[in-house]
This record gives C-alpha cells, sequence and structure tokens, in this order.
C-alpha cells in the first residue's frame, strides 16, 4: 500500500492503475471511551485531534461529526488565507494560523495548494488611505508582512479593476499583504483528517450529539446518535452550530448564526492574480486555480441556519463585483452556496473552557474561522490536553465579555472580516 | 426573498426589515447590576434553530414588532404590534 | 462521422435566410434557426471542444442545457457559452474553450498520454516540492476554459422585473402546456416559462397526436389561448433557482442585442414541468466525438434536418431509443441497434442486437466503431446512445423538496410534497403522453375546478422500459462519467478506495458534477457507481444539494441597473449646483457628496485648503453645514428621553440654549457627538454627525418604542428638509446683521450655545450659535428649498468682509486646531467618553442613560486606556502622518501606544498640529514620544488637545 504521497508515488501508482493508495483516513466504530472527544468533523476539529496527537502525544482521541467531514464551514468558505489584522492579540492568533499555513503542505504530507498570491484591500477615499496607514503601521509594529499602497500599485496587481474615472469607488490605494493567499478548502480538511487518522485519531462520520453526559457537574462525554461516547475532556468546534450544543449543555454564547453567502463563475483562463477587497462593496474576490471567480460579500442581515443562497443578498454582492470589475459583466454564474457562521459581538473567537467544565471552546469565528484552522486546531489541542489557556488563547476566553476586553477589530481598523 | 409580515404594512420584501434581537431580553437599570446579568443582557443570545421569538423594525414604517419565524425553514409564524416587549 | 444536412425537412430553421459563422477560424454555413451546435454538426465539425483536464477531443453531446461538451467564447459576448442553446448568427466568431490554436489540433492533447499518473485528485499528492508555488502559475494556466475578454464593454444594463401570478408553470413541453391550460381554465393567472425559444418540449421532436390532431397544431392553440386569455409566456427563459418563500428567479433571453431580462416571480403556486435529460452510457472511450444523446440526434433531425451519422450504432437500455433508432434510419442512415435488453423491448424495423452492451468506441478525433461486450465489432460513423432518463427535478431540490428513489425508472423522483409546488411530466417520471397528461390534471387538481378538458394523447406512447446499466467498477478502458471535467470510472473507483465515499466527498475529490454543466448527465452514474463499488443502494449514496443556479445565469442579469450610484446612492446638498458654480471639489464623506474645497485641483488642492483656514480665521467664513442631523424629539417625556439617551444631563437645559453632548452604545462607547438644542420645554433638536442620522434615528425610534412609549414621544427626522448654512469669524455676526433676520443678534439675547428664532424672506429659520471652529459662529438652518437665495445673499454680502467659501477639509483644520473630534475619526470603536476627557458624568450621574453599565467594567477602568491628546512637532517639520503609532519598546519588540488620528498643518498657527489617541495620555502632556510610520521613526511632543485660543476668547470675539 502507498502511504506517502509525492511525485515518485504518484508515478509508481501510475503503472499500476492507481490501485495501492491507503484510504486517506480510516473510518473505524466508535470506541466507549477516549482520553478526549472533538465534536466536529470540520478544519478545527481535524486540526484539533491532529495537533492533539502529534504536539501533545495524546491520539486516543475521537472527532466526531455529524455528517462528513469538511462538510461545513471548511467546505463553504471563499478559502482566504491571511493574517491582516489589527490588535496584537488578534496578530498572535492569525500570525500562527498563517505561519502554520505556510509549513501545512509539507507537515501533513498533502498539497493544500496554499497560493500566496497576495491580497490587496482596497482604500477609497482619504479617510480610508488614513484608516489603511493606521492598519499597516499597527501589522508592522505588530511583526506581520504589510505596504501601504497607491493607486499605481494596485493597479500592477488588478490591473482589470475599475479606475474609470466615474467609478463609484475610486482607489486611493489599499492594504497590501503578500503573504496572504488562498488554500484548498476542502483540501485541508482532508489533509489534516489524513494525518491525524495516521496518528491514531478515529474520525467517525454520520454521528450526532444528542446530549452530553453531565455527571457531578462536569462534562463526562457525549450521547451520540452511535452511542454514548465518554472522555476526560470534549472538545467543540462546530461553526454554525454552536448555540445549538450549548443549548443541549446548559449555556447560552454571545453569538447570532447568520447565512453566509458565497458564489462562483464559470471557469474562465487566469485574469486575476491577487485577492481583492472593496470595503465600499463589501465584496471580495479571488480566481480558484481551477479557473472560477470566487465571490464573497457580506452577511445575510437574517439570522439564520438554512444553508440556502437567497437572491437579494446575491444582486448586491454581484452588483458590487460589476462595480469593481465591469468585465465581469460577461462572465456567468455557475453555483451559489451559503454557510452558516456564528458571529460574535466582537467578531472575534471564542476559544477557552465552557461554563460546563471539562468542555471546552472553539467557535464563533464568524466569516473568518478558515483562515484559523491551524490556530484554532493547536490551541484547543492544547486547551484539551493541559486545561489552561496560553498566552495566545487567553484573550479569547468568554470571560472578556464581562471583563469588557473585546477585540474588536472592525473597531480598530475598519477592515472588513 | 422573504417576506416578512410588518403588523403595520403588511408582507413586504425582508429587505425592508432590520433585525433587533431576542424578544424579551429585558434591560437590567442601574449602575450596580452585577456586571454577568450586563453581559449577558448584551452579549448572551439564544440563537435557537427552529422557532424563535424575535423583536423587527420595519425600516419604511419605523415600527419595532414581535416576529416568530422559524430560523431553519425560514416559516413565518406570527407577527404583533409590541405589547409591553423590549425592543432593545 | 459524417453527419450532413437533409435537403428538406427541419422545423426550426428557415432555408430561406442562409447564414454563415465562423468557430475556430474555418467558416461554417447555416441557417436561420439553427444553433451554434446544429450548424457544427451539419457541417460535419466533428471536434468542437477539449474536455478540461486532459484536453481530449469532444464532440457535441447533447441539444439543450445539459450539454457538457460543447462551449465556445463569442466574440464580444460571453466566454463558455453553450453551443446547443446559443442561435447560430451571420458573422459570429466563435471559437473553442481550452484549445490551442484550435480544437482539432490542440497544443496540450499531449496530455491525456500521461492521464494515468494524473487521476482525480492527483494534485494534492504532489507538487509540494520545492513548493506549490513553483507549480501553480503554469497549472491555473492550464485550468480555466473560455477566456474573458477584457476589452469588453457593458451594452447596456439588464431589466430587472417583479412579477405575481397565481400559477407559475416551468417548461412547456407537453406537462406543462397542458397545465398552463388547465389552470388556465380554472380561472387562474398563468406564468409559463420555457428555455427553448419555441414551446412544446418533447412535441416538437417525438411522434405524438393529442386529441385526434397533430401536436403542432394543439401547442398552436394552447399557446393561443394563453395568450387570448392574457396570460404570460416567455420564451427563452430558464427559471434558474426557487429561493425562500417560493420566490423563482428566471433569466430570459432576447436575442436581439438586449441584454438578459433577470424575473423574481411570487407565485402562489408552481408547476414544475421539467422534463428529463438523457444520460449517456458507460463503456470505454464514451467520450469520442461523434457519440451523442439519441435524443438529441433525434431533435437534430426533426428541428434542424441534420442527419447525425451515415452508419450510426444506437445503443440503449430503454424504449426511447428506438423512435430514434427508426427515425435516423428513415432519414437515409444504415442504422444498427444494440440494446442491453433480451426481451421485453418493442418491435424494431431496424436491424438489432439484443442483449448486448457497448464495451468500448474505436477512434482517434472521431468514433470510427464499437465492439460489444462478446467482441462483436461494428463500424459506425456516429453512435447514438441512450442510458436512460434523469427526472430535472433541480428546482424541486433547490426548494427543500425529498427525492424518492424508482427502481422502475432507475432515477430519483419527486418524493414528499412540498408546499405549493407540484411536479409533472417527465420530471415525475412519466413517459407515456396519456400519463403526462394526468400528471398535469393532478397537479392542477388541488387549484380549482378547469373548465377545459384535459387533453388526450391520441397517437403512438412511448413506453419506459427501463434496464439500468449504471456504470461498473472494474470496466475496461477509460470510461468516462463526467465529460467536461474528465471523470471516469476509475476515478471514482480511486476515491472508494481512499475512503472519499460521502456523495459530497466523491464529488468534491473527483470534481464530478461541479464544471459548468453541473453534472446534468453525469451525477446520477456517478453515485450509482459509487454504490456499486460500496455495496450500497443508490439512496443510501444520496445526492449531493441542489444548489441554485440550474443554468449559468449572467452576472449582468443578476445586478440589473444597480450599478454605478444605483448600487450606492450618495446623498447629495440642495445646494449642489451652486457649489459646482462656485468651482467647488466634491468628496465623498460619509455617504455625502459635500464641498472639499473651493477652486485648486490636484496639487493646489493643498493651497486652496490652507487658503481657506487661513481666511477663515482673518474675516469670516461661509459653509454648507446642511448635512448635519436635525432629529426633532417631541413629547411630554421628551427631556427624560434625551436624559437616557445622553451621557449628559440634558434635562437641566433651558429652552432656547444649546448643550454639546455624547450618545453611547449600550457597550459604553461613544456612538456619536454634537449639539443637543431645547427648542421648549418638550421640544427638543438632536443635531447628531452627519454620516450617523439615520443610525441616531433609528436608535431614537428603538428606545422611545422599547422605553418610553409611542404616545410619550415622538420622533421626527428632519435633516433633509433643512439647509444648514454656516457663517463663522470674527465677522460673522456683522455679515449677519447686514443681512437682517429680524432678530437680535447680540450676544445678550443670543449668546454662545443659545438658539434664535428668525425670519429670511418670509420663511422662518433657526439661528444656533454654536461653533465648529472655535471662533464666534451661526448655523442658519432654513427650508432646504429656500436655501439658495440665502445663499446667494450671505455671499454678497460677504463680500465687503472679504468672505470665503470653506470646504470640509479646511473646516477639518479649523476644528482640529481647537481639538473638537469628529467621532469614528479621532474616536475609534473602543473610544469611552472618560477617553475624551468627558469624566464628570460617568462620576457624578445618578440617573440611568444608555451604556452607563459599560462604563464601570475592568476594562472601562483600566489606567492605560487610550486618550485623546495634542501631538506637537517643531515648527518646520512636517505634519504627522494620520495613521501613524506612537510606539515604545520592549524586550527588543515593539509595541503600539496609540496613534495619530487627525492632523494639518495649520495656517493660523504656522505649525503642524495633530489629535491622537495615546496610552494614558491625558496624564503625559510634554512627554515625547517616538512615532513610527511606515517604518520610518519621527518623535512628537503630547500636548493639550486644543492647539489654539484655549481660552476660547474667539467664541464671542
Amino acid at each position: 500500500m502507498t502511504r506517502i504521497y509525492s511525485a515518485l508515488s504518484l508515478f509508481k501508482e501510475g503503472l499500476t492503475g492507481q490501485t495501492g493508495w491507503k484510504q486517506a483516513w480510516r473510518s473505524p466504530e466508535p470506541k466507549a471511551s477516549y482520553d478526549a472527544i472533538i465534536i466536529g468533523g470540520g478544519g478545527h476539529g481535524l486540526a484539533t485531534a491532529y495537533y492533539l496527537a502529534r504536539n501533545h502525544g495524546i491520539a486516543r482521541v475521537a472527532v466526531l461529526e455529524k455528517g462528513w467531514i469538511g462538510g461545513g464551514n471548511t467546505g463553504r468558505n471563499t478559502t482566504v488565507v491571511r493574517s491582516n489584522y489589527y490588535y496584537p492579540e488578534s496578530v498572535e492568533l492569525y500570525g500562527l494560523a498563517h505561519r502554520l499555513y505556510e509549513g501545512l503542505s509539507k507537515d501533513l504530507n498533502y498539497n493544500v495548494m496554499l497560493s500566496q498570491r497576495g491580497m490587496v484591500n482596497l482604500c477609497h477615499s482619504t479617510a480610508e488611505m488614513e484608516i489603511g496607514a493606521r492598519t499597516v503601521n499597527a501589522m508592522q509594529i505588530n511583526g506581520i508582512d504589510a505596504e501601504l499602497f497607491s493607486p499605481e500599485d494596485v493597479r500592477r496587481v488588478a490591473p482589470i479593476y475599475n479606475f474609470s474615472s466615474d467609478a463609484r469607488f475610486p482607489v486611493f490605494g489599499g492594504i497590501w499583504q503578500g503573504r496572504a493567499g488562498t488554500a484548498r478548502h476542502d483540501a485541508v480538511a482532508w489533509g489534516y483528517a489524513r494525518a491525524a487518522s495516521q496518528l491514531g485519531v478515529d474520525i467517525i462520520q454520520n454521528c450526532e450529539i444528542t446530549d452530553f453526559i453531565i455527571e457531578g457537574g462536569r462534562c463526562r462525554g457525549v450521547q451520540t446518535t452511535r452511542g454514548a461516547i465518554r472522555a476526560e475532556r470534549i472538545g467543540m468546534a462546530i461553526a454554525g452550530h454552536s448555540s445549538v450544543l450549548a443549548a443541549k449543555a446548559g449555556f447560552r454564547l454571545p453569538i447570532n448564526s447568520y447565512a453566509l453567502q458565497a458564489c462562483v463563475s464559470e471557469p474562465v483562463k487566469p485574469v486575476l492574480d491577487t485577492v481583492v477587497l472593496s470595503p465600499g462593496t463589501g465584496v471580495y474576490v479571488s480566481q480558484s486555480d481551477k479557473g472560477e471567480i470566487v465571490i464573497g460579500g457580506g452577511l445575510d442581515r437574517i439570522p439564520s441556519y438554512a444553508q440556502r443562497g437567497n437572491l437579494p443578498t446575491l444582486e448586491t454582492v454581484i452588483s458590487g463585483l460589476l462595480e469593481m470589475f465591469p468585465i465581469f459583466g460577461q462572465l456567468k454564474l455557475m453555483r451559489q452556496w451559503a454557510g452558516i457562521v456564528d458571529v460574535v459581538p466582537d467578531s472575534s473567537p471564542i476559544i477557552g473552557e465552557s461554563p460546563l467544565p471539562n468542555l471546552f471552546l472553539n467557535c464563533g469565528w464568524g466569516t473568518g474561522g478558515f483562515k484559523a484552522i491551524p490556530a484554532g486546531g493547536t490551541l484547543l489541542a492544547n486547551l484539551l490536553a493541559t486545561g489552561k489557556h496560553n498566552d495566545i488563547s487567553r484573550p479569547f476566553d468568554l470571560d472578556r465579555f464581562a471583563s469588557g476586553r473585546l477585540i474588536d477589530e472592525a473597531a480598530g481598523s475598519g477592515i472588513a472580516h | 426573498m422573504q417576506l416578512f409580515p410588518c403588523p403595520f404594512c403588511g408582507p413586504r420584501d425582508e429587505t425592508e426589515f432590520h433585525y433587533g434581537g431576542d424578544a424579551g431580553n429585558a434591560r437590567p437599570d442601574g449602575g450596580d447590576v452585577p456586571i454577568d446579568r450586563w453581559a449577558g443582557y448584551l452579549y448572551l443570545r439564544s440563537n435557537p434553530k427552529g422557532a424563535a421569538r424575535e423583536i423587527w423594525v420595519h425600516m419604511n414604517c419605523g415600527e419595532f414588532f414581535v416576529m416568530e419565524r422559524d430560523t431553519l425553514t425560514h416559516t413565518v409564524l406570527s407577527s404583533a404590534e409590541l405589547g409591553g416587549e423590549h425592543a432593545a | 462521422m459524417t453527419a450532413s444536412r437533409l435537403a428538406t425537412g427541419g422545423s426550426a430553421i428557415d432555408r430561406s435566410r442562409p447564414l454563415r459563422f465562423s468557430f475556430d477560424g474555418t467558416s461554417v454555413d447555416g441557417f436561420s434557426g439553427d444553433t451554434i451546435a446544429s450548424a457544427l454538426l451539419a457541417g460535419d465539425v466533428a471536434v468542437v471542444g477539449r474536455s478540461f483536464k486532459y484536453h481530449r477531443p469532444r464532440g457535441i453531446w447533447g441539444a439543450g442545457v445539459e450539454e457538457p461538451n460543447a462551449l465556445v467564447d463569442i466574440g464580444g459576448a460571453s466566454p463558455n457559452t453553450r453551443a446547443t442553446t446559443e442561435p447560430a448568427r451571420e458573422g459570429l466568431v466563435a471559437k473553442s474553450v481550452n484549445a490551442t490554436p484550435n480544437a482539432l489540433s490542440d497544443r496540450n492533447a499531449f496530455l491525456d498520454r500521461f492521464s494515468r499518473f494524473i487521476p482525480a485528485a492527483f494534485y494534492y499528492k504532489t507538487f509540494m516540492w520545492p513548493d506549490w508555488h513553483m507549480f501553480e502559475p503554469r497549472i491555473r494556466a492550464m485550468a480555466g476554459l473560455g477566456k474573458v475578454d477584457t476589452d469588453w464593454t457593458s451594452q447596456g444594463t439588464s431589466d430587472q422585473i417583479n412579477h405575481h401570478c397565481d400559477v407559475l408553470v416551468v417548461g412547456a413541453g407537453p406537462a406543462g402546456l397542458a397545465a398552463a391550460g388547465l389552470a388556465a381554465g380554472a380561472g387562474l393567472s398563468v406564468t409559463l416559462v420555457d428555455d427553448q425559444r419555441k414551446p412544446g418540449g418533447s412535441l416538437g421532436h417525438r411522434a405524438s397526436e393529442i386529441d385526434g390532431r397533430p401536436a403542432a397544431l394543439w401547442i398552436e392553440e394552447t399557446l393561443a389561448a394563453l395568450v387570448g386569455g392574457g396570460h404570460l409566456i416567455l420564451p427563452s427563459t430558464t427559471a434558474f433557482g426557487i429561493y425562500d418563500h417560493n420566490l423563482v428567479g428566471l433569466n430570459q433571453r432576447h436575442f436581439d442585442g438586449r441584454p438578459d431580462t433577470l424575473w423574481r416571480v411570487r407565485p402562489r403556486r408552481i408547476v414544475l414541468a421539467t422534463g428529463a435529460i438523457e444520460r449517456p452510457l458507460p463503456f470505454a472511450s464514451n467520450d469520442l466525438p461523434g457519440i451523442l444523446s439519441a435524443d438529441a440526434a433525434l431533435c437534430y433531425l426533426r428541428h434542424h434536418a441534420v442527419l447525425a451519422g451515415r452508419r450510426i450504432v444506437v445503443a440503449t437500455n430503454n424504449d426511447s431509443a428506438y423512435e430514434v433508432a427508426e427515425a435516423v434510419a428513415d432519414a437515409g442512415a444504415e442504422v444498427t441497434l444494440v440494446d442491453i435488453r433480451r426481451d421485453g423491448m418493442p418491435d424494431a424495423k431496424v436491424r438489432t442486437i439484443k442483449g448486448r452492451a457497448l464495451a468500448s468506441a474505436a477512434g482517434k478525433l472521431r468514433v470510427e466503431g464499437v465492439t460489444l461486450d462478446d467482441g462483436t465489432r461494428l463500424d459506425a460513423d456516429c453512435v447514438l446512445v441512450s442510458g436512460g432518463w434523469t427526472p430535472t427535478i433541480h428546482l424541486f431540490g433547490q426548494a427543500r423538496g425529498k427525492l424518492a428513489w424508482s427502481e422502475a425508472r432507475a432515477a430519483f423522483l419527486p418524493g414528499d410534497p412540498v408546499e405549493c409546488i407540484s411536479v409533472a411530466g417527465a420530471a415525475a417520471g412519466a413517459v407515456s403522453l396519456s400519463d403526462v397528461f394526468a400528471g398535469a390534471e393532478r397537479a392542477v387538481a388541488s387549484l380549482g375546478q378547469a373548465k377545459v378538458a384535459a387533453p388526450r394523447s391520441t397517437g403512438p406512447e412511448t413506453t419506459a422500459g427501463i434496464v439500468a446499466a449504471w456504470p461498473v467498477p472494474g470496466s475496461k478502458g477509460r470510461v468516462w462519467i463526467d465529460y467536461q471535467n474528465d471523470v471516469t470510472v476509475k476515478d471514482v473507483e480511486l476515491a472508494a478506495r481512499e475512503n472519499f465515499v460521502s456523495v459530497e466527498h466523491l464529488k468534491r475529490y473527483t470534481t464530478l458534477g461541479m464544471a459548468t454543466d453541473q453534472g446534468k448527465t453525469s451525477n446520477l452514474p456517478g453515485l450509482a457507481l459509487m454504490a456499486g463499488i460500496t455495496g450500497r443502494t443508490v439512496p443510501e449514496v444520496g445526492t449531493t444539494t441542489y444548489r441554485p443556479p440550474f443554468t449559468p445565469v449572467p452576472l449582468a442579469s443578476v445586478a440589473g441597473a444597480r450599478v454605478g450610484e444605483l448600487m450606492a446612492p450618495v446623498r447629495r446638498l440642495p445646494l449642489e449646483n451652486v457649489h459646482r458654480a462656485s468651482g467647488a471639489v466634491f468628496q465623498e464623506y460619509g455617504g455625502w457628496l459635500r464641498p472639499a474645497h473651493y477652486g485648486g485641483r490636484g496639487a493646489d488642492a493643498d493651497r486652496a485648503i490652507q487658503d481657506e483656514a487661513l481666511r477663515a480665521r482673518q474675516s469670516v467664513a461661509l459653509f454648507d453645514g446642511s448635512t448635519l442631523g436635525k432629529i426633532e424629539v417631541i413629547g411630554t417625556k421628551a427631556a427624560e428621553f434625551v436624559d437616557f439617551l445622553y451621557y449628559n444631563t440634558m434635562s437641566t437645559l433651558k429652552p432656547g440654549r444649546c448643550r454639546y453632548g455624547f450618545m453611547l452604545s449600550e457597550n459604553g462607547v461613544v456612538f456619536d457627538d454634537g449639539v443637543l438644542v431645547r427648542l421648549d420645554e418638550h421640544r427638543f433638536v438632536v443635531s447628531c454627525s452627519s454620516s450617523h442620522v439615520a443610525a441616531v434615528h433609528a436608535r431614537l425610534e428603538e428606545w422611545r418604542q422599547d422605553r418610553f412609549g409611542r404616545n410619550a414621544v415622538y420622533i421626527h427626522n428632519a435633516t433633509s428638509e433643512m439647509a444648514t448654512l454656516t457663517v463663522s469669524g470674527p465677522n460673522a455676526r456683522k455679515l449677519l446683521e447686514t443681512v437682517g433676520f429680524g432678530l437680535s443678534l447680540d450676544d445678550a439675547s443670543l449668546p454662545h450655545m443659545a438658539i434664535g428664532r428668525g425670519v429670511y424672506a418670509g420663511d422662518e429659520v433657526r439661528i444656533a450659535r454654536v461653533s465648529f471652529t472655535g471662533d464666534r459662529s451661526y448655523e442658519i438652518s432654513i427650508r432646504a428649498d429656500r436655501a439658495e437665495p440665502l445663499w446667494a445673499h450671505l455671499r454678497q454680502a460677504g463680500q465687503k468682509f472679504d468672505a470665503v467659501l470653506i470646504g470640509l477639509e479646511a473646516l477639518m483644520i479649523l476644528r482640529a486646531e481647537k481639538g473638537f473630534i469628529v467621532i469614528g475619526k479621532d474616536t475609534d470603536g473602543t473610544t469611552l467618553p472618560h477617553d475624551l476627557g468627558s469624566e464628570g458624568p460617568r462620576a457624578k450621574r445618578q440617573t440611568e442613560y444608555v451604556g452607563r453599565r459599560s462604563l464601570f467594567t475592568e476594562e472601562a477602568s483600566r489606567g492605560d486606556r487610550l486618550q485623546l491628546v495634542g501631538l506637537t512637532v517643531p515648527r518646520g517639520e512636517a505634519p504627522l502622518p494620520t495613521g501613524a503609532h506612537g510606539i515604545k519598546r520592549r524586550d527588543g519588540r515593539l509595541y503600539s501606544q496609540g496613534f495619530v488620528t487627525s492632523s494639518y498643518q495649520s495656517p493660523t498657527l504656522g505649525q503642524p498640529i495633530a489629535l491622537g489617541l495615546i496610552e494614558r495620555g491625558a496624564a503625559r502632556h510634554g512627554e515625547t514620544i517616538e512615532i513610527q510610520h511606515l517604518g520610518k521613526h519621527r518623535s512628537a511632543t503630547i500636548a493639550a488637545p486644543c492647539a489654539y485660543d484655549p481660552a476660547g476668547g474667539r467664541l464671542n470675539a
């Protein structure tokens, strides 16, 4: 059986009809108990399992997934990876994720196609340029790569943007992060799943949590559609459903769930080589390696758990896209979808122990969870292994809502999430 | 495009409405409200999957009202004027 | 393949109107009524494109929206246009996609020879060393299909139409026409849409007779009755999505140069009569050009008089291909019918081989023959296949309809009904015309009593008789499932081997069904194969989610007229044109288009701004402050209300007086600042920031309704009703006195922070003595439509005082000299009132106000909060860049200790001034700190925010 992925193994397998490949991950029956259970087989959950095994040597771990792994927001996002954040706390968090992403393909032996093609957040007015400068300076001070782009710089990286004199959102410049880019979202989930499985982690699909086992005021395991499973510590990384399981565990979260839509055009030959975000339209766009124009916009404004697209938001987003890139008016919309995102008042994640002891949270990433997967996994793994925060996760604890120490990037820098 | 029934204007497009939060999230007054209670009022939400009871405002007429709807199917169950409900 | 145009026939073409277009640089002849595909087929153009991954030569497969292969770029139009649905036009220039230089001789065709090394998802297993970035540019260049025309310009905006009806019928085949006729007969308003140019669906090419007459006649009569009854019929219109609350999105094509039209239809009830799509059969090399859907070949024959080949093998697993075999034989082809079944099929009038399936096809650029599973070889220049029918239930699926597996039909059919949606015809699994009509009757039965009779099928009846022929594991050769994305049986097997057995994993791992056709011909065979490999039934494997759009929709259609200002309107001043005439240079500020400065474009702008700011201090300035919020709060509880809304106590304000204050959010953050005017006991005017008017208004309404009751307080937003013209400077009062407003302007009658009511030209004016410049200022509010004469009068009167028009940029300098803040610029989303030096209410107020409790959290009480300060630099240095940070160094690392929020050269002081939010800044006046901007360092000294006239003497000067 072929275990290692490489050009050579692919060549060898090519000679024998690609028949020697192992399962990317095993699908074992769940055991009665584990050292740790992770609820949610998305990127964050699978990464947590992987880092638990790799960083902490804890491999008696189960990842419980209601459907199929990577089927939630991991497989529904616009694949942007970036760390252009304002506050030091955010920079530590997303910077960690970004660095781990940069080594992820080799680390996992799975090509997640991290494409560091750069990202520009446009500035459409003098005022936005001032905020842009504030942001770029903060990033540079905090050790993150950033440049303040002139209109000419923007033209260089995105020549097809609407630079006409009557553009509704003219370009005064932009915030550039060269290390930003995109990654293949499904591959991140599959890569972590494969690596975790190889280290002994059990990935259990089609396993829905029906209740928590609570004894002596502490969480001791979960009831599932595939039976009771007990564990010393339980982690939860179920973007889009955090409040639902929190209710089962007996507490509320500072979360509202909304649909976030995205769509792609038909595939075309390369025409846009970078990621472009316009705060004026709220639209961000990139071109996938396959050639599709990948389009994202703002949240739907109606709390929802329905993972379906709709027309009003689509119309707003596409109008914005065509304002930014009029030549995309010749393209056609190929697929439209939605994911459910858990939005926290300060748009920063919640990482830490929940009000139910032994149950640990990794939630509330809002629209920005994909880019943080390696960090979310590392930090939740650390919490599950040690029961304690480290310096990076500490500021993101649930207790910040009572202390008032929110980490609101929008408040600080005006960067859209 | 969802249709929401404004108790004052009848069924209107969803784009005319703005979400105002959980119904019944009463504001605790006072400078000495326990901070957990205050944080709960400010931030904690029921966020149910399924039937929800929410405050909405119809931006065209400016009136706040209570709407019950299903957050999964998007079926609207009822809407009514504020009756001592808190809008915030 | 030697396809050809027959000498006669073709219901869709007009032989009197020949046309010529080019494909891949060669000229193609056709007739009006041809599609690009039918003309290419008539011209025997076999290779029309290349597949996505292996660059395999591909020919036309279908005759409709399901087409996976025949995509072309059309100059000046859209990339990836389906040749099967695009009308041929004189002079049109079409180019195959994904082929260099052309489809016939594609430079990248060599890739197919390496296919064994690049199976599904191979890219996840390689290209990691040394780095993906080494490979990505080449791979990107290989990927993608059509080319974006970078010189393209929009030919006008798409119309968008909202539409209501009782019944929306999707599909104008026999089921849809019958349903529409019956619904109309029941007195309901009907809208009938069909994606073909000509309604009729299968009746257009399948033999049929209705009510004893040719189907064509019935179609005509049904349509005529609908039109006569005032019902709407939309041909060339695709229902692409069913959205929340059954809103249906339609995209209508026009073919007259107009861009497509988007319809948003809100029907009471939807009848889906969307038909079915024919599937391919699995055999090796089943993707060769010359292998077509049997039904498509019949379409081309009947509609376009195109015979797809001379020596045709028809292969099938069901009865529907029999009619095709006989028709192409009648048209002169030599036909062999190969049926997988041994018995139970109709009698055929052509040579038939029973109980055999195709094992493989042979040929390089076009099919040359087939081998049967018993080794028999048959020569052929064309192979027509029918693998059965997949009901088109995408819209039903989008509406969250559950599907039910039918073994008899070898397909998913609509399951439990969805509220307000019926499915009829082939989409519901009906095969014979009689069944179709019966289904249509059922679909509309619940809507009301039809006063017309349902149509009856009196002609030949189609039967199903299908025996499933799914792709099977272990197939020899390369058996294609998804043509466009090059997914073969081996790829699905690989996915299964690697545990990608969930249908969504299968799709994502192999890209099955993710091409521009979204798997219309491939999804079901793919998941049936997965079922076979994993020992599950097809329904156990399940289907992927049906997502809109059904077929690709032009982005321009979705956007409609929402471009430029129609997408994001700017707010405009009543006096905009007057300012333009005065040479104003406009910029957008918080959604308003306002004069930035008067005169001085480009490099001269700074000089103009400096000049305006300087002259404003010297004599008098005129400023259009109409954007300022003017929200009236009226009622018996108005005073109590404003007390609650403001951080500062406002109820102690005397009528006729003004007070500056903050509004907070419940999290304590300063949301807005401004002056509150008390007109009388129960009437206040909230002057909020220009960009916050809507938000402040909403907030006032919210608290009014939540806490004070509808009848205790009334809110009225008068912002756009009134213009506000500001006169500021040492000579402001003198200027106003020359205009005369019928009230005394002396400082005893109208002191600073007082308001007076006067009259100008018969209109009431309010004159508020509030100052954002630090100089004596008067804000005159007047009906917006009467502002122009007053402005002209002020300007004319100002000549004597050397009055200067100032734009917002000069005002920014003037207010910054005074240390006056702009919310959102000199504050951010964390700024609390005491950060701005306003500690009093927090310390003293005993009554409740918005945000109160949040001012006493741990965070709000920290000693190292960012506080508002002034920042000075030595005379002669350039102003600090706004956005620069104050830094501190610790353990070899840099830390921000705040930032510059406003910074200008002060012409009055002759030196730079700046405001900033700096850690513990209020206690650090006089301290010099290091400033960093874009990697460069300099220093600045912390000072009080007010740099000019700190004693405030100029307010009354």
